[in-house]
């Protein structure tokens, strides 16, 4: 067992031509978010508070069998306008398989821009090693391939 | 690996030919020249693609006499690590659909 922190940030930008608003409502509205959250995945454990202090909490089963827990507190959210930007800030905890993963934090500023929305989403993070780590060569290039594959379908 | 170090390991990935050169090496160990002749560049251009992908931490290598080998080296990614980089790809794939999801459900009455 080896026992580790990786500490961690980066940053994913999007741009879509959708009104600041619409882009907001799928993250507060529960019956929008699970449409593109977390699709295909048998979950359980659902606690859905769109509010500062609430706490939303989905536990699945992945088609591979992995069961992954997500657990967060919504720390600070601002409605965007059509001109005023918004934001929805959220500290988190992953498990995977019962172990302990990660502690996290993550930032998604919604910001107006012409003709739509400009999303920034930055997470910061402390990843954890929480299991042996046996066989991590083989896991390692797994990982290798799936970045391979993803990066030639972008 | 620090962090701008798994930065630069997606940045050596966003490049066509150094992923030939991974997906070679995925395969086994490769001396440079084994790894260059498949490529329509001159030698030591394809070194200059090796050099960024042993920056990163990807591939290592070692001289013999006048050979020099080169190994992927997925033990540079701790599981810790992987989970940055998975959590990345989450977000990636999640902001797709939602992409997706606000195209689907745009209102007739917006252009």
């Amino acid at each position: 067992m080896s026992r580790s922190v990786t500490h961690a940030s980066f940053t994913i930008t999007r741009h879509w031509n959708h009104a600041p608003a619409r882009v907001f409502e799928a993250f507060a509205k529960e019956e929008a978010k699970r449409k593109w959250f977390a699709p295909g995945v048998e979950s359980f454990d659902r606690i859905f508070d769109f509010r500062e202090g609430g706490r939303e909490t989905m536990s699945g089963k992945h088609p591979d069998g992995k069961v992954s827990a997500f657990d967060c507190v919504y720390r600070d959210i601002v409605t965007p306008t059509a001109t005023e930007a918004g934001r929805i800030i959220y500290s988190y905890v992953m498990h995977l398989n019962g172990a302990k993963i990660s502690v996290s934090q993550a930032a998604i500023e919604i910001l107006p821009e012409a003709g739509g929305t400009k999303l920034v989403l930055t997470e910061y993070g402390d990843y954890l090693d929480g299991y042996d780590d046996a066989g991590s060569r083989e896991h390692g290039t797994n990982w290798l391939m799936d970045l391979l594959e993803k990066s030639l379908t972008d | 690996m620090l962090n701008y170090q798994l930065d630069r390991t997606f940045a050596a990935l966003a490049d066509p030919t150094r992923r030939a050169m991974v997906e070679r090496l995925v395969q086994g160990p490769a001396t440079v020249s084994e790894l260059a002749k498949p490529l329509p560049m001159s030698l030591p251009a394809a070194m200059l693609h090796l050099k960024v992908l042993e920056e990163c931490g990807l591939v290592t290598s070692e001289k013999t006499g006048r050979v020099r080998t080169c190994r992927i080296d997925p033990l540079v990614l701790s599981q810790a690590e992987k989970w940055v980089g998975e959590r990345r790809q989450m977000w990636e794939r999640s902001l797709d659909r939602l992409g997706a999801f606000l195209d689907q459900t745009k209102p007739e009455d917006q252009s």
